[in-house]
């Protein structure tokens, strides 16, 4: 336990030596906030003494000495202006650090997306990255920077705040001072009662937005079944679970003010027993008396502000540690220093002896060879996980083959730029993405520099320029998030018409068509054969009659190529495809 | 915001306790500089020792019942506060269940969650404050200023004065500030899109090479954002200095000014050590009011959001009739059918007219966007039809109660989702009250048996989140298993079988045919081969009919039909057919 807790720690710490590197670049303004702060807190503390001074001048009828007054309150009025000032520069200079470190954070994890490999990419839940990028961010900027500031100005005003008190009185500043760890026992305590009831809080709440995200995004679901009913039951017991201990959770959190308030109040009238009874003995004047209320009545606060800025700490460095597990995730391999451009690609494919699996222990891809000649056009067929995807990320790059050498235009691809290797294929996939930009910016993508008529000319070769002239503003209509607004189909050949417009010297096609209804698929067929006359092609699809007119077909099994040749080559042997291809003609009756 | 105080409601007596107990600690509150100035005054002036300790106990007893009163509101602002919220989500999810398909496509899912979730936490933030810090706030500005009234009317011009100037300055900034709160939600919801987006389309921006371009745009959605809080950060920058000025700078005018009314003995020194407190109390409360200001226009904007779900009336209003009686005849029946999403747009559906019998497979074909997935869902009447009408079994779909007929009904959607729980949990989604017996007959037909048999723990096996550790075929089939379950005498395969390959699916309609032989089965494709079999097929061109009839039959008189087949076949086949 004892080990538990050190481990932790000493975590915890080399979290916060990370921050700090973060803040490095703004030293300078944290040099300017800590100061900013220490002259805003003196200064604002000196105040109740001279108050009290100004009052000790004010004794009775005919007894106020107004001339001593005046350079008394002149004092308090630089005081005053003096502590606003050095407030307003402490916080200009946190708000820099803290917007600034939280740019240079959100820069930073955005970097570490583009070096991450698909691997970790596509084994990572994405809300999740999304989530640290957004919230953790903000917790650790909020927590951790203000926090600090704010546990600064505390730890002043409460050491200020003693000397001061110990230089008007002694007494009655012990007196403050043997008062002072009940008001910490009963803020630890809260504090421990707050973090508890948070903590079950949090993990309903959790519950319940998670039961909720699956119930709307699937709405249309529960209405065909006339399952509403059976949902708000098990939606209520959540909500009454969420009711039980957010009441705790909002108490707890809500005692913290009324309580400090009383052991305010206590302290108070322990300073003003014995503060008038040591005036009454002469000991001390009625404005010292004046300024140590004032003291009385402000020095808990600065605790429980300690108290707040503990927890925030503790969230903001665990917001900063999830922060951390991301930046020190492997990175994609580096490419080597003699690595080469592929130039002027010929499009001769070639997979030796490769092999592949996602996960150590199950095995996916063995003794892989294809042989692409320049110009050929070769189709992937068979049934689902088979491995026909993963070839094409191999292919790709996205992942790297575990054995063995895949080879375009006799170089080994390991040793060409990524760039240049994915840049000679052109890729169009099942799961169709667009940004949200306008339909052009989507469709000059991989080409921004595309002249107005190469543009139409694409959009009219993936036969989407008639529904994109249907569009509100046409070209320049903007693509909801995920590209909301448009079907299927049509977002599919978005994707189609900003490959064309590419004109790779390779192509590589996953179901690229399968949201399309046939009949413009197979006009979509014949743009693509002109493109891709003369290059290599990689296709997938379910549908047999898109790869008919393949040069070689690759018919896969688990993870194996089974059979290989033309579609009436493979029809003659009987195999594997054979089977495949009648089913999808067998009777049903 | 008042539309949702009925809410509170129930919760009418902890919003009167709460106030109420809070106003006594604040009154409480006010009396301690009173009982310190007369510690000053009578005790100190005269030297009486015994008169200082009882006042000094007298503010210990002050505090004590202020506690138990702050206890008392803080109890009764939490029952109120989460009760409010836990109705109002159970009231708001109720609604949401109500809407039709037309209002849930408006709102869409991220919509209602936020709604359901971070703005109803919003309002449930805003109740406990009203609760805690409404009443005590104000009264104590107030209560102060009155107090120094009666010490002294003169001295009390000075808090006339401070009082509105600090008011106006957290006016001003709150009003420069306010805006901009929802401008950072923006850029920072910007953050967030371009971040998913890179983890979405990471395929396509790195075949393309493009992250340079993604670099930029983050860039820009980072710098923004960071621009703009600097901006807000500026100018709330200046709230706490400049109230910080005033009411020291009106400290300073009490004490020079009460001076001079001492120096006159119309005012004692005590006295004036009390205006100093509540001067200090004034400034104090002032700092809550604009938190509360903060918080009260989050939560207007969270009303509003949440008022726009309640004010959504549903387009499919349910019928009170009681469940009609099936009469002999057709099953499904549309008579001249025209339906359009949006009321004034191109109609989706027009002209339509069709009749189903019982045991019929019908096949609904023709290309994207030709409106097939939209006829079969007015059957369940997830729509209202604009003109004509759908009948099941004889009855108007409009004079069906909504869970009758769609209890007669089972669908499988375009999109294969299943739920968090066990394979059995999200089986009986179709009838509740499913033994294993049906659910594994169910999970036969659907081709599903064998690769059940093989998860650990069968029918138990826990289902992820959307199925995830399932394949997309086998997720296919148990929600065809699903739909059958419930043994529907409709049964809607809306392009289910997508995700199958060829002789699954050629398995899986052999198996339909056979174990709903009484079913009306619709089934919804872009496969020929799909809907080859049908017992009438539905050819649907831009929302028109282009031909109904057997797959021989269209062959001869339907042109599109014909263009289906062979954009989909080799020559020697279609010639064959």
């Amino acid at each position: 336990m004892k080990q538990n807790t050190k481990r932790k720690k000493s975590a915890d710490l080399k979290t916060l030596k990370r921050i700090l590197k973060l803040i490095g670049p703004y030293r300078r303004y944290l040099a300017a906030a800590v100061v900013g702060a220490l002259l805003n807190v003196v200064l604002a503390l000196a105040i109740p003494v001279l108050v009290g001074r100004a009052v000790d001048h004010i004794v009775g009828p005919g007894e106020v000495d107004f001339t001593g007054m005046v350079p008394i309150l002149a004092v308090l009025a630089a005081a005053v202006a003096g502590s606003a000032l050095f407030g307003w520069l402490m916080t200009l200079a946190t708000n820099t650090i803290t917007y600034r470190a939280v740019r240079d954070l959100r820069r930073n994890l955005f970097e570490k997306l583009q070096q991450l490999p698909l691997a970790t990419i596509d084994a990572s839940s994405h809300g999740d990255f999304v989530s640290r990028m957004v919230n953790d961010v903000d917790q650790v900027s909020t927590g951790l920077l203000q926090g600090f500031s704010q546990l600064f100005t505390g730890v002043i005003t409460i050491l200020g705040t003693l000397v001061f008190m110990f230089s008007l009185h002694f007494g009655i500043a012990l007196v403050v001072v043997v008062l002072t760890p009940l008001s910490l026992f009963v803020s630890a305590f809260i504090a421990r009662h707050i973090q508890a009831m948070f903590v079950k809080q949090a993990k309903v709440q959790g519950d319940l937005t998670g039961y909720l995200n699956e119930m709307t995004a699937s709405q249309k679901i529960v209405k065909a079944f006339g399952y509403e009913a059976r949902a708000e039951q098990e939606f209520d017991e959540i909500n009454r679970d969420l009711y039980h201990w957010g009441v705790r959770a909002q108490f707890y959190s809500a005692l913290t003010n009324p309580v400090t308030r009383f052991i305010n109040g206590v302290v108070y009238a322990a300073v003003g027993l014995t503060g008038a009874l040591t005036v009454i003995g002469g000991g001390l004047t009625v404005g010292g008396l004046a300024s140590f209320l004032s003291y009385a009545n402000q020095y808990t606060k600065p605790f429980n502000e300690i108290s707040g800025v503990v927890a925030q700490f503790q969230a903001a460095l665990a917001g900063a540690a999830r922060i951390f597990t991301v930046l020190d995730e492997a990175e994609q391999t580096p490419e080597p220093a003699d690595v080469q451009e592929l130039q002027q690609c010929e499009g001769r494919v070639q997979m030796e002896q490769v092999a592949f699996s996602y996960t150590p222990d199950r095995p996916l891809i063995r003794d892989l060879n294809v042989e692409a000649a320049p110009g050929t056009h070769i189709a992937l067929v068979g049934p689902t996980g088979c491995g026909k995807t993963t070839l094409i990320n191999l292919l790709m790059r996205f992942y790297d083959v575990n054995e063995g050498t895949i080879k375009v235009d006799d170089h080994p691809i390991r040793s060409l730029t990524r760039s240049s290797l994915r840049g000679s294929f052109g890729m169009v996939l099942q799961d169709t993405w667009l940004f949200s930009g306008t339909v052009r910016e989507n469709i000059t993508y991989g080409r921004p520099g595309a002249s107005e008529g190469e543009l139409i000319a694409a959009a009219k070769a993936a036969h989407a320029h008639s529904f994109i002239k249907r569009l509100p503003q046409g070209y320049d209509t903007p693509v909801g998030e995920g590209g909301g607004n448009l079907s299927q189909g049509q977002r599919q050949l978005l994707c189609i018409a900003r490959i064309m417009l590419t004109s790779p010297p390779m192509l590589i096609l996953d179901e690229a068509t399968s949201s399309i209804d046939t009949r413009t698929e197979s006009k979509i067929q014949r743009a693509f054969d002109e493109m891709m006359a003369g290059r290599t092609s990689f296709v997938v699809a379910h549908r047999l009659s898109t790869i008919r007119n393949a040069d070689c077909i690759l018919v896969m099994d688990a993870g194996r190529i089974v059979e290989r040749g033309t579609h009436d080559e493979l029809l003659a042997k009987g195999g594997f495809y054979a089977k495949l291809y009648n089913s999808q003609f067998a009777p049903t009756h | 915001m008042r539309k949702l105080a009925r809410y509170l409601k129930e919760y009418r007596l902890q919003c009167t306790i709460g106030p109420a107990a809070k106003l006594l600690e604040a009154v409480f509150e006010l009396l301690v500089p009173l009982v310190m100035a007369k510690i000053i005054d009578v005790g100190i002036a005269a030297g009486d020792r015994g008169y200082v300790v009882k006042m000094s106990l007298l503010l210990v007893g002050l505090g004590v019942t202020g506690l138990a009163s702050a206890l008392l509101c803080q109890y009764s602002a939490s029952r109120a506060s989460q009760g409010f919220g836990t109705t109002l989500r159970r009231e708001l999810y109720h609604h949401i269940n109500t809407l039709s398909h037309a209002e849930i496509d408006r709102l869409g899912a991220s919509g209602m969650l936020t709604r359901m979730t971070s703005d109803i936490n919003q309002l449930q933030l805003a109740v406990a404050m009203l609760i805690r810090l409404v009443v005590r706030a104000p009264f104590l500005v107030i209560g102060s200023t009155i107090l120094a009234i009666g010490i002294d009317p003169m001295l009390s011009l000075i808090f006339l004065a401070a009082a509105p100037v600090i008011a106006l300055l957290l006016y001003l900034i709150m009003s420069r500030s306010i805006p901009y709160f929802k401008t950072i939600q923006k850029k920072l919801d910007r953050i967030s899109l371009v971040t998913s987006e890179n983890l979405e389309g990471v395929r396509v921006i790195r075949a393309f090479s493009n992250q340079d371009t993604e670099r930029r745009r983050f860039a820009q959605a980072n710098e923004e954002y960071r621009d703009v809080s600097m901006r807000v950060g500026q100018i709330s920058a200046l709230l706490n200095p400049l109230t910080f000025v005033v009411a020291n700078a009106a400290i300073l005018a009490i004490v020079w000014f009460g001076g001079m009314q001492v120096d006159a003995g119309r005012l004692t020194q005590g006295e004036v050590v009390a205006l100093v407190s509540y001067m200090n109390q004034i400034l104090l409360a002032l700092i809550v009011v604009a938190n509360l200001v903060v918080i009260f226009t989050r939560a207007a904007a969270s009303a509003s959001r949440v008022n726009e779900i309640f004010d959504l009336v549903p387009s499919v209003q349910e019928s009170t009739a009681q469940p009609p009686h099936p009469v002999p005849g057709p099953w499904v029946e549309f008579k001249d059918v025209r339906f359009s999403y949006t009321g004034e747009g191109a109609d989706a559906l027009h002209g339509l007219s069709f009749i189903a019998a019982p045991g019929e497979t019908v096949g609904v074909i023709g290309g994207t966007g030709s409106g097939k997935s939209t006829l079969v869902s007015l059957i369940p009447r997830f729509y209202d039809v604009s003109g004509g009408c759908v009948r099941v079994a004889g009855t108007d779909v409009r004079d069906w109660p909504l869970e009758a007929l769609r209890h007669n009904i089972g669908i499988v959607p375009q999109r294969a989702v299943l739920f968090t729980g066990t394979l059995r949990d999200n089986l009986r989604w179709g009838n509740a009250d499913a033994d294993d017996d049906a659910l594994w007959r169910a999970l036969q037909t659907a081709q599903a048996a064998d690769f059940v048999r093989g998860l650990q723990g069968g029918l138990d096996a826990e289902i992820l989140q959307g199925g995830g550790n399932l394949s997309g075929g086998q997720r296919q089939r148990l929600t065809i298993a699903r739909a059958l379950v419930g043994r529907p005498a409709v049964l809607i395969l809306d392009d289910s079988a997508s995700a199958l390959d060829f002789a699954t699916d050629a398995a899986l309609r052999r198996a339909l045919r056979n174990d709903t032989a009484e079913a009306t089965v619709f089934l919804v494709s872009q496969r020929v081969n799909t809907v080859r079999g049908a017992d009438k097929i539905i050819v649907l061109d831009d929302g028109a009919v282009a031909g109904i009839g057997t797959h021989a039959a269209l062959m001869e008189s339907c042109e599109t039909y014909r263009e289906i087949c062979l954009s989909q076949w080799s020559k020697e086949e279609a010639g064959q057919a």
